[in-house]
């Protein structure tokens, strides 16, 4: 199977025999490939029942939850890696879940689409209208990406959180690390990927 | 893709006389015993494809297809056994028992103490979880089963595939916990405790020995059967079924009105006595009270599922408040701190507890899902 662009950063990140959880896991197939590639003990939340079903379809350890109840029920340093990719502009409250992320979790992995994309500030700079994407497919009126930010807010945050970045991948809508990209993150890059861990 | 669904069928009982004393956990000691039971679809030739279906409260061994061919009504988990359903019949090899102590022909309050030549009545032993499936591991024993692929029951059924799990690691591959609770919360029991005040503080209970005297307590038993059933709906489910319909009568000679809920619960509860006892009702709330595998470890729930190898699905149902979705996620929470394969699901539903037997299509899917996924996956032909 072929992982898509993002799944596959994460999956080379990922030890053998890891304890991993997936925040918003959706078809299972991140979970599925380290199943079978790395014999992971991972779990996956997610709250719609056509992508539990579709990962029980697929052998994946799936739990019915809602990020935004919390994730409270899980206890201290249980897993090596907690991951949640493309969530943290759909959830109620992306800082605390962040703090409980790194709580339960020794590493997070983190993605979203930058906001801070030249297309983004296209649109609403010089159309005056609300970015719709590849990576931000949604009107205004229906999105469930209700915080979205920039490559330099989310950084921000990290600081006042006290948050480490351990690692920062920015790549393009087609999920590749171009070299104009890095010459400039927040205006190049559609979509970000962070390593984090706790302070040293 | 979906096989065609159908039913089993015409199916008969079987009986297991069992000749080995069974050492129950308060240490009584049943010389002899007879489990009644059904089986549906074949046993494969490595035996691999059996699945234990443990009942819960009222439940019994007639759990799919009908008797006879003008049966009215077929099995009690009809709607998720059979070819092409969840439990599907062409893939598994199902066994269905009734439990010690039941009331469906396998040995329990109303057979008789060979020690005395008399019906036990009140004197059966008391059973608990862990009794019960050591009697089920003694029919798997009969009938040549190593292991079973898996264990699956709803409610009290749920607490035994639990129990199995813990008890006999190495020979269950997948235990389905549905509509289910490492043990039951205080307001659970407390409605047990009016079920079993209800049917003691009738006079014909005759301190349990109503078969000796010719009675039977049925208005004790017909109302501990009606507290029940509005403990297994949920009010909106009722307001939809029942609403506030009338029966018969009408509201201005107000003295002569039934409610439709009213006529449902007092058929129900009449109907019961007909084909349940009251011992065993008795012995079946006292096993869902006392159910705790934590109790051993501690109270650490963690700890007490730390030796258990096999996969496991946990299900519950949105509008479940005897049984509710917080009591399965303590199991899941328990799990997944132990480092186990689970997988859980909170099916949206309107039925309360009562919707584990029912055909709600996410609850079968994700049901038959899982179970053929985990056979698939034993016999090699991983997706």
């Amino acid at each position: 199977m072929t992982l898509r662009g993002d799944l596959a950063l994460i999956s080379k990140l990922i030890n053998p025999n890891a304890r991993v959880l997936d925040l918003g896991c959706g078809s299972g197939d991140l979970l599925a490939a380290l199943q079978a590639e790395k014999a992971v003990n991972g779990y996956g939340l997610d709250r719609d029942p056509a992508n539990i079903q579709l990962c029980l379809s697929k052998g994946v350890n799936v739990i019915e939850q809602d990020l935004d109840a919390g994730i409270g029920n899980f206890a201290d340093d249980n897993f090596e890696m907690v991951i949640m990719t493309d969530a943290l502009q759909a959830v109620r409250d992306p800082r605390e879940l962040l703090r409980q992320m790194l709580r339960i979790g020794e590493e997070s992995v983190v993605t979203f689409p930058n906001f801070g994309h030249w297309r983004c500030r296209l649109q609403l700079g010089l159309k005056g209208q609300m970015p719709v994407s590849k990576h931000l497919p949604h009107d205004w009126y229906s999105t469930p990406n209700i915080h979205l930010c920039t490559t330099l807010d989310f950084e921000k945050m990290c600081e006042e959180e006290n948050i480490r970045i351990i690692q920062r991948r920015v790549v393009n809508t087609r999920y590749q690390e171009h070299w104009t990209i890095q010459l400039a993150p927040n205006l190049m890059a559609s979509h970000a990927f962070y390593r984090l861990g706790r302070p040293l | 893709m979906r096989s065609e669904v159908s039913s089993v069928g015409k199916v008969s009982p079987q009986h297991f006389r069992c000749q080995e004393p069974l050492t129950l956990q308060n240490g009584a000691v049943l010389p002899k015993y007879e489990l009644v039971y059904e089986t549906y679809g074949t046993l494969n030739d490595d035996k691999s494809n059996a699945l234990l279906i443990c009942h819960a409260l009222s439940g019994h061994h007639h759990a799919a297809g009908v008797h006879a061919d003008e049966d009215p009504k077929p099995g009690w988990w009809d709607a998720c056994i059979g070819p092409g359903k969840a439990m599907d019949t062409n893939h598994f090899f199902i066994i269905s028992l009734n439990n010690l102590g039941g009331c469906h022909g396998s040995t329990g309050p109303r057979s008789i103490n060979p020690d005395t030549g008399k019906i036990y009545g009140p004197d059966f032993p008391n059973i608990v979880v862990r009794d019960w499936v050591r009697s089920q591991a003694a029919l798997a024993d009969h009938l040549d089963i190593k292991s079973f692929a898996a264990v699956v029951g709803g409610s009290l059924g749920g607490m035994q595939a639990l129990q199995w799990a813990i008890d006999y690691p190495e020979r269950v591959r997948a235990c389905v916990a549905i509509a289910s609770a490492a043990k039951l919360s205080a307001q659970n029991i407390a409605f047990n405790e009016i079920a079993r005040q209800a049917i003691s503080s009738d006079h014909d209970f005759a301190n349990g020995r109503y078969a000796d005297e010719g009675v039977n307590p049925d208005r004790g038993l017909g109302l501990a059967r009606m507290i029940g059933h509005v403990t297994y709906l949920s009010d909106h489910g009722m307001g939809t079924k029942f609403g506030r319909e009338i029966k018969s009568g009408d509201f201005d000679e107000a003295d002569n009105v039934e409610f439709q809920v009213e006529s449902y619960l007092n058929y129900q509860g009449q109907a019961f006595t007909r084909y349940f006892d009251a011992n065993t009702y008795l012995l079946m709330t006292k096993a869902l009270d006392h159910f705790d595998p934590a109790r051993e470890t501690g109270g650490d729930l963690v700890e007490a599922l730390r030796g258990t190898t096999c996969k496991f699905l946990i299900l519950s149902f949105s509008s479940d408040w005897r049984f509710s979705s917080q009591r399965s996620q303590e199991i899941v929470d328990a799990l997944v701190k132990a480092k186990k394969n689970v997988a859980s699901a909170v099916i949206e539903s309107e039925h309360g507890h009562d919707s584990f037997l029912l055909p709600i299509e996410r609850y079968t899917d994700a049901l038959g899902t899982f179970l053929n996924r985990c056979l698939a996956e034993h016999s090699g032909a991983d997706s």
